[in-house]
């Protein structure tokens, strides 16, 4: 184990209420707070403390974004990763794009390991890590609650429907993180301080030779259907009798 | 014409609900001609479940043995030859489709439709994004093939009573060693299945403990329900995680979903929102969980579900 690389995305943060535009074009992100897709953070985590059990082991962030998203890989930097390399661009980005913009990078960066978290929070699409794993032609390891590496292989305990399961695939290979895989550490004022002179290298989707273009047309945007706000009942009884009468009991 | 691909997920022994409920979908699909793929190491059993599903045309068994567990790496080739003769590819928005299908589409070279939740057309569908807080309408080019997971919360399953063919198919494409299956810890229980559940009693951090959950689950076996809990609760240990419902655990709908003790954090009130009837029990009148309940009733939990389960019995 030499290498891994963690996918970071900017999304608006964990806290926000996003607004929807009343015209209809998207959501509002004027002044929204934006942050590291927590799922990326707890990837990033994994793979930090996989380099303080081992020796030698470069922990690379890449994202793909806005120049600002140079905060959140400063982020990741903060927080441990070696360097960071920003794939930067205003196009919206597809997860094929995505998956096609990180291979790139792993075709020159060849890591044992890639992490990502198993969705992101703003589209929650769900599929860029096995993506990349299908035109890496590697291995995939979806939803991981534990990841083990023994030499050449890591076993991987994924959270699916049904409980637990197990599989063991052989490096390099794509991880992407459940919420119990770990929890993130804070970061502290003076890795934030040797943050900024970490290397952060900025590339284009040009310079990979990917084109971003759009897949899918996304032709309206518009509020979920709001319940109906319901009674409140007074006790027990009346609760049951309510629920009686519905057929619901 | 449309031809549609539904892989079936299943057990070997059983088909998943979840299957019926993709073919609802996809008989949405106009002039749609729907085909349920099942890879496996023995599919008789399953493939006569499929096939008897109204609507289905034809059901497709590819069977070998490295397809005994639902591995994607291998199962995502396999998919990639039959995707050849189908315009639409789907699976269901389950741990197992949710796997599976983003490698089918990279395969093919096409994007993927995550969770869709509406056909408009086609190749015009609607679907969830910021955890339910705004949906969006996207529209496929139908040049491409198209693969999609279906959120199974949506659509109901479609009814027993189809008389589709059923046909072997034999597929000469070579499958990785990379990948191995291991084994599987399934939480233990004889109670109905959270996701196909009429019935949800679900709990959050307020039960204060796992020993304080079997409160619940003695309220729910009295009911019959399915027993849920909310990521504070799971996060916190009082529940497995396959118990975990909303955003990023199960999204459900129950005819009746009782939340104990949940204040309604929006990532789970993603996973309710399905849901026919809402009640919520919480002590804290001003929590988030009330907005979206039908019934409400402000109080202490440990006093409340046992009254309840009294008065029901």
């Amino acid at each position: 184990m030499q290498k891994i690389m963690v996918c970071i995305k900017r999304v608006v943060d964990y806290n926000v209420r996003i607004r929807v535009k009343p015209d209809g074009s998207g959501v509002l992100l004027d002044g929204v707070k934006m942050s590291v897709n927590p799922f990326d953070e707890i990837a990033l985590e994994e793979a930090l403390r996989i380099k303080e059990r081992g020796t030698n082991i470069e922990v690379v962030a890449v994202s793909i974004g806005v120049a600002d998203t140079q905060q959140q890989l400063r982020t990741a930097l903060a927080m441990g990763a070696d360097r960071a390399i920003l794939v930067q661009t205003d196009a919206a980005v597809e997860p094929l794009t995505a998956a096609q913009t990180f291979l790139a990078i792993a075709k020159k960066e060849t890591p044992d390991l890639i992490f990502l978290g198993k969705q992101a929070i703003d589209d929650d699409a769900n599929q860029t890590g096995q993506m990349l794993a299908a035109i890496w032609d590697r291995p995939q390891a979806t939803y991981a609650s534990k990841v083990e590496i023994s030499g050449s292989k890591v076993s991987v305990t994924r959270e699916v429907d049904a409980g637990l399961e197990t599989i063991e695939v052989d490096l390099p290979a794509v991880v992407t993180v459940d919420l119990r895989l770990n929890e993130p550490r804070y970061v502290k004022l003076p890795d934030i301080m040797k943050a900024k002179k970490k290397p952060l290298d900025v590339t284009s989707l040009d310079a990979l030779g990917v084109s971003a273009g759009a897949l899918l047309k996304t032709v309206k945007t518009e509020p979920p259907a709001q319940r109906q706000k319901g009674i409140l009942v007074k006790d027990v009884a009346e609760l049951v009798e309510v629920l009686k009468k519905k057929g619901l009991i | 014409m449309h031809k549609i691909l539904i892989v079936g997920e299943h057990d070997g022994k059983t088909l998943n609900p979840a299957t019926a409920k993709c073919v609802t979908c996809a008989s949405a699909i106009p002039d749609g001609e729907i085909t349920i793929a099942l890879l496996g190491a023995d599919t008789g059993a399953v493939a006569a479940q499929a096939a008897a599903i109204a609507g289905v045309k034809s059901v497709l068994r590819v069977d070998r043995p490295e397809n005994e567990h639902p591995l994607a790496a291998a199962f995502a080739p396999q998919l990639e030859a039959l995707a050849a003769d189908y315009t639409h590819v789907f699976g269901p928005s389950t741990s197992f489709g949710k796997d599976l299908m983003p490698r089918v589409a990279a395969l093919l070279g096409v994007p993927q439709v995550s969770d869709l939740m509406a056909v408009e057309t086609a190749y015009r569908f609607k679907r969830p994004t910021y955890a339910g807080n705004a949906i969006v309408t996207v529209e496929a080019d139908p040049a491409r093939k198209l693969v999609a997971t279906v959120r199974v919360a949506s659509f109901e399953a479609a009814r027993a009573g189809g008389t589709g063919a059923i046909d072997t198919k034999t597929l000469s494409v070579a499958l990785p060693s990379h990948t191995r299956y291991v084994g599987a810890k399934a939480g233990s229980t004889d109670r109905p299945d959270l996701q196909t559940a009429k019935r949800v009693v679900s709990g959050g951090r307020a039960l204060g403990s796992a020993e304080n959950f079997k409160l619940l689950f003695s309220f729910a076996d009295k009911i019959g329900a399915a027993v849920g809990a909310s990521r504070a609760a799971v996060d916190a240990g009082y529940a497995p995680n396959e118990m975990q419902v909303g955003q990023t655990g199960k999204i459900i709908s129950p005819d009746i979903y009782i939340a104990v003790g949940i204040s309604g954090a929006i990532q789970h009130l993603t996973g309710i929102k399905d849901a026919r009837t809402i009640v919520a029990i919480n002590k804290d009148s001003e929590a988030p969980i009330f907005e979206v309940a039908d019934v409400g009733l402000v109080g202490d939990l440990f006093q409340i579900v046992p009254e309840l389960e009294r008065l029901v019995s």
